[in-house]
């Protein structure tokens, strides 16, 4: 197992860490010394007194988000409340003039029993009229809210640069769209039923005053203590869900990555290690959920006994006040119910205050990506188009990747070099010489840090979105396939015939095997292309950007799983015209290199030279020892003794 | 997702199962969940009685104490309020204790589940692994179990409360009067069905929810790992809409199932009035007839509302129960898949010394039917040879490897190494004497040095450096930001492909096996690192065996033998020399290899 400590944190939104007390980090199979990322979510003791505050207005957030959805709902639930107060008052009611009086008399008139079921069902069809909006529009609230928050975060995902993925793990991200989303707007499904209960709260107290107003005076203890047992419970609960929802986190992370070097983990035999590295996780993960647990299980038991000791305290009152005639027999009966009535509905106000620690801590993941600053900045500009190929221009290109702890390691170094309209140029280096880097600044992927890279003599930075891609095709050196069709990895979408798209295939040589294939272009290849074989994936890839007709082409060794005869015929299409395709390929093989007009050599970053093929080879001693590599060992002569990378 | 060239074997799917079924395949295999389970049901058991003295002590207060004849008992109010106190607080402390125990025991048996479930996913063969998609096995072990949790934190006390409460509320009712009980549970009959037919609904929207889920995250994760492609082809609108789509039918999913519960709870809210009615009624008119007192009769309509409730919260249990199941099934799932290629028990232990392959008729098939990957092949390579292993793509090739590894196992024939079957090789032994580098060598986020030592934990920085400088890598290594120590990023992503590659060939140098498979482990080097690299492997593997598959014919020019592979047979073998100039498969490869990587064409 690779241990952690090297790797940094996933730092979730910005917060002090404490140090660990008893409390807030409970004993765990962590040893002493080693950075727990756990301990990143613990908040400051002044963060912790702000949770309740930070919950309403999340709770505000919500509300203004869904405004429509939220009022039905809490109209359905106020509808509930009320009928729920009025079933006590029904049954009391029934009881009063129904029961008593018909035994005492010993009949009943069909009459009344018919008032009684239809006072009861008619209150019942209320109340569920009334449980259908709260629930109906409380679901579509909290969903629309997930569905809303997650089309933003995935639209995140695809606004920010690569770089910012590069610091993100991948399965920190799926787990930001899915679960911590969900964790943000779970609350949201009681929360009408709470607004409604409070309404109850507040038919009761008013119920109490009119009746005796040292009943409510009871009732107005009872209720304010279960608002204070929620707040207290709130501050206890909010680090360990945050807790719990960051070991959610890492469980996942690691799961991805496990699952992802599968190949790599049965090759060597670490199943047992990686199965502990996991485990270790998953076990603080139970501690982190027991400890929730703990907490819960205290909570409940505690808002579920005190609408009961308000029941007795009620009736303690209740009695004295009885016997002193203050208050008649009946009317203590119907209070005493509608306490335990309330029960249910305060413990909604309970769940959606118990969920809201859960939610700030889901949100706190999720708020960093949508605050996530660094989207590429378009301009106005429109490409310049046109019917030759595009002319290409470095100037004085700085690039580095800055990793997570801040530190930015240089991979290009002031690369200026210019290709002319029409023209192919191969660019040749040593291993992590920079060369895909330099690829992917061409086509936009990644901007420079200094200098700029020009398209037909316009800073690319300057084009407004989308246009780059217009112009340039861009074969990756690692193929990417959706999981769509053969045909729908080709077009990507855009319109293009299927006559088009056979032809494209026939110059990546991959029509044969497309045309045997189950369903032909409509055949699915399955999630990232897993069923086709990595030469076939790099042909479609091949593809999809030939149909194009692109007037820049950059491949980047993408050609390696197929033969030298078709990457020469896919340039052939290109530059068989009157007016050629720009192309830039970055490549080892001879037969690609000298396929090019020019090269470019790289090494380290920087361009050292550049020519033919022949001035190269007569020039530069370590391109010639690359090149040549694979000629027989009495052709290579200059290549033996140094190691490459010398000359630089 | 129709296989081709690699078929998907997926996971056992048992989609149709009754949730009961799964929760009893689930206890089989989680032992854990039941220890000390007697003790929380005797504490459920008394938080049950609680719930149900409760009221039934204020009721009696109600009635005896305020409605004493002669007005009310003062003093008896007292007693019974005091009584009724320490109830609820013993009550409220037995919930709190079984609530504890139950979460321990059931967070212990899901960490333990989830744990399982993901060293039996790495138990799974290639085959299986590759046919599942990769957020589905995570989603497995990760937001399925959360499903669980969540629900068992909630619900499984909840329901476990209310089950118990039923018993006891149908029990006092039917002590108070068994006339209005029995009418009471024939109102309720139809609800039971009602709950039935809704908890196979439910199972059905709720399974298309999770479903739901899987594509949401796994169009999320296209557009996560194809970010480079979706920029530069410009479909950002594209992929979003695609996501967007997923996470329509989502919700829409979502918002079906919320339907189906609402009709759920919507059904028992309207079942307890009519039994309400029914007991009004039936009771007034027994009252009429002397059967039953007032007092009776009222008290009975409290109870009402105790058996209500928890068939109320039962029910609803139930529902967000089919959601769990869906997840639990979903997990057990996992285990129930049978690895396909198996750690034998009491397996041996490979020979000391340098290891021999044989290869004994051996046919494989990726799909039964298919058209097979390798055909017949049957061979043997002698220890300490240097073998390449050539051939167009899709020929076979990778198959070999993956046969040879024991990454899967032959449809018909044997494999033996070191003279041993394969199959019968422990895993141990197999695993520490055999590598495979495969072609995308996969590497994790933490430092050069900490990915080399991979296979061999406990080596130093110092040592990982040595073998670079052994693997003539030495200088790559110092060109590096911090050496070894250099952090590779999320998946290697801060290196390049070829870098990667260095990496993954020095993680299996250090792993020392005695054979050494290199499935196209070099192919994004560039050719002078490369020859470099082998020419120091030939030198530090030599009198070890290693079998090289590359489609650059220079590792097959300097090694002792060659296997040619055509359509999943071997077509020709023999030395680079021998087969060079002869007629055939290689002749042809060499030539085409010859003229892409020398100075065949000249520029113009």
């Amino acid at each position: 197992m690779p241990p952690r400590s090297t790797s940094p944190a996933p730092a979730p939104a910005p917060e002090q860490v404490t140090t660990p007390t008893p409390e807030n980090a409970p004993p765990s199979a962590v040893p002493a010394g080693r950075t727990r990322t756990g301990d990143v979510t613990v908040r400051s003791e002044r963060e912790q007194k702000k949770v309740v505050r930070r919950g309403f207005r999340h709770v505000a957030k919500a509300v203004r988000e869904q405004p429509g959805m939220f009022t039905l709902a809490v109209l359905g639930s106020s509808l509930y409340g009320a009928m729920t107060v009025a079933s006590a008052y029904v049954i009391g009611g029934i009881t009063e003039r129904l029961v008593l009086p018909s035994f005492e008399r010993g009949s009943v008139t069909a009459g009344a029993l018919w008032l009684a079921t239809l006072a009861i069902l008619g209150v019942a069809v209320l109340k569920i009229v009334g449980i259908i909006g709260r629930r109906l529009f409380a679901g579509i609230m909290s969903f629309r809210l997930q569905a809303e928050y997650r089309r933003r975060v995935t639209g995140q995902y695809l606004r920010l640069p690569l770089s910012w993925h590069q610091r993100h793990p991948t399965g920190q991200l799926l787990s930001n769209a899915n679960s911590d989303v969900e964790a943000s707007w779970f609350f949201v499904a009681p929360l009408p039923f709470a607004c409604g209960a409070i309404v109850m709260v507040v038919i009761t107290v008013v119920a109490l005053f009119l009746t005796d107003p040292l009943l409510a005076v009871v009732g107005l203890v009872v209720f304010p203590l279960v608002f204070l047992a929620n707040a207290v419970y709130s501050q206890v609960m909010s680090p360990r869900m945050a807790r719990a929802q960051q070991l959610r986190a890492e469980v996942s992370e690691i799961a991805h990555e496990s699952f992802d070097a599968a190949l790599v983990v049965k090759t060597l035999g670490r199943e047992a290690a990686e199965t502990e590295r996991f485990g270790v996780r998953a076990d603080e993960l139970r501690d982190g959920l027991v400890a929730v647990g703990r907490v819960r299980g205290l909570f409940d038991p505690m808002m579920e006994a005190l609408p009961n000791l308000g029941t007795l305290a009620v009736l303690l009152v209740g009695a004295d006040q009885v016997a002193t005639g203050s208050t008649n027999a009946g009317d203590l009966v119907s209070i005493a119910y509608l306490f335990t009535l309330l029960a249910l509905p305060i413990r909604a106000i309970g769940w959606v205050l118990a969920d809201l620690p859960r939610a700030l801590a889901g949100y706190d993941r999720v708020a960093p990506v949508l605050a996530a600053e660094g989207e590429t900045p378009h301009g106005p500009d429109a490409a310049a188009g046109g019917p030759t190929g595009a002319g290409v221009g470095v100037r004085a290109v700085d690039f580095g990747h800055t990793d997570a702890d801040g530190r930015t390691n240089r991979v290009l170094h002031g690369v200026t070099f210019d290709v002319e309209a029409g023209r192919t140029v191969a660019v040749v280096g040593p291993t992590g010489s920079g060369k895909s880097t330099l690829a992917g600044l061409l086509v936009r992927l990644v901007d420079p840090h200094s200098g700029e890279v020009l398209l037909d003599g316009v800073d690319v930075r300057s084009l407004r979105e989308g246009e780059v891609s217009t112009q340039a095709a861009f074969v990756a050196q690692g193929t990417f396939l959706f999981d769509d069709t053969v045909r729908g990895n080709i077009t990507l979408g855009a319109d293009i015939g299927d006559d088009e798209v056979h032809a494209a295939l026939r110059v990546a040589a991959a029509e044969d095997f497309v045309d045997r294939l189950p369903e032909g272009l409509d055949t699915r290849v399955g999630e990232r292309g897993a069923s086709l074989s990595g030469g076939q994936r790099q042909r479609l890839a091949l593809a999809r950007a030939v149909v194009r007709r692109p007037r820049l082409l950059v491949m980047d060794d993408a050609t390696s799983a197929v033969d030298p005869s078709v990457e020469a015929r896919i340039l052939d299409a290109l530059r068989s015209t009157d007016q050629p395709a720009t192309v830039v390929v970055v490549a080892y093989r001879q037969a690609t290199i000298s396929l090019a007009d020019e090269v470019v050599w790289i090494d380290r970053g920087r361009l050292v030279a550049r020519g033919s093929h022949a001035e190269l080879l007569a020039q530069v001693p370590g391109y010639a020892r690359l090149v040549q590599a694979y000629q027989p060992p009495d052709a290579v002569t200059a290549a033996e003794p140094e190691p490459a990378g010398a000359q630089a | 997702m129709t296989a081709v060239a690699e078929p998907a074997t997926g996971l056992t799917e048992r989609p149709t199962e009754t949730a009961t079924a799964t929760l009893r395949r689930g206890l089989r295999m989680m032992p854990e969940f039941r220890r000390g389970l007697p003790a929380t049901f005797a504490l459920a058991l008394l938080a049950t009685a609680g719930r149900v003295v409760v009221p039934i002590a204020v009721q009696q207060t109600l009635d005896r104490g305020l409605g004493a004849a002669g007005g009310p008992d003062i003093p008896l109010v007292r007693e019974l309020v005091a009584v009724c106190a320490l109830v609820v607080l013993v009550t409220a402390v037995a919930v709190y204790r079984m609530n504890v125990r139950l979460f321990r025991t059931t967070e212990t048996a899901l960490a333990n589940l989830r744990v399982r479930a993901f060293r039996h996913v790495h138990d799974l063969s290639v085959l299986h692994q590759q046919g599942e998609r990769r957020g589905n096995l995570v989603s497995r072990v990760t937001s399925d179990v959360d499903q669980l949790s969540v629900f068992m934190q909630w619900g499984g006390v909840l329901g476990l409360v209310s089950l118990g409460q039923l018993v006891v509320a149908t029990v006092v009712m039917a002590v108070y009067s068994w006339q209005l009980t029995l009418l009471v549970l024939v109102c309720f009959i139809p609800l039971g069905f009602a709950v039935k037919w809704f908890a196979k609904r439910l199972a059905a929207v709720y399974g298309v929810v999770r479903e739901r889920v899987g594509d949401v995250l796994a169009a999320v994760g296209e557009s996560v790992v194809g970010a480079p492609t979706v920029r530069a082809y410009g479909i950002r609108g594209r992929t979003a809409a695609r996501i967007d789509a997923a996470i329509d039918r989502h919700y829409r999913a979502s918002v079906q199932a919320q339907k189906t519960t609402a009709g759920v709870y919507v059904s028992g809210e309207f079942v307890a009035a009519v039994a309400n009615a029914a007991v009004v009624v039936v009771g007034v008119l027994l009252g009429i007839g002397g059967q039953i007192s007032a007092g009776t009769l009222i008290a009975f309509l409290f109870l009402v509302t105790l058996f209500v409730a928890p068939v109320q919260t039962a029910s609803e249990v139930l529902n967000e129960a089919q959601n769990a199941v869906a997840g639990f099934r979903r997990v057990l799932d996992v285990l129930d898949t049978e690895p396909d290629v198996q750690d034998p028990v009491d397996g041996r232990a490979l020979p000391e010394g340098p290891l021999g392959v044989r290869f004994s008729h051996v046919v494989f098939r990726y799909a039964p039917g298919a058209r097979p990957a390798l055909d017949d092949v049957d061979l043997e390579i002698a220890p300490r040879t240097r073998v390449a292993v050539v051939g167009e793509t899709g020929s076979g090739k990778t198959t070999f490897a993956k046969l040879l590894t024991r990454l899967m196992d032959p449809s018909s024939g044997r494999v033996l190494v070191g003279g041993v079957p394969l199959a019968e090789i422990a895993f141990a032994s197999l695993r520490e004497r055999v590598v495979m580098v495969p072609q995308d060598g996969f590497l994790f986020d933490a430092s050069v040095a900490d990915n080399v030592r991979y296979g061999k934990p406990g080596m130093t920085d110092a040592h990982v450096a040595a073998a670079f400088d052994e693997l003539g890598l030495g200088d790559w290594v110092e060109g590096l930001t911090d050496g070894v120590a250099t952090a590779v990023g999320q998946r290697g992503e801060s290196l390049s492909a070829g870098e990667r590659q260095l990496v993954a060939v020095a993680r299996a140098y250090v792993a020392d096996p005695d054979l050494l498979v290199l499935d196209e482990a070099t192919s994004a080097v560039d050719p002078a690192t490369e020859a470099r690299l082998t020419r120091a492997l030939d030198t530090l593997t030599s009198g070890r065996t290693t079998i090289t598959i590359a489609h650059r014919l220079s590792t097959a020019e300097r090694a002792d033998e060659v296997l040619v592979v055509d359509a999943g047979r071997v077509v020709q073998r023999g030395t680079h020399a021998e087969l060079v100039d002869a007629p055939g498969v290689y002749a042809g490869l060499h030539a085409s290899w010859r003229r892409s990587s020398g100075a065949a064409r000249t520029p113009a």
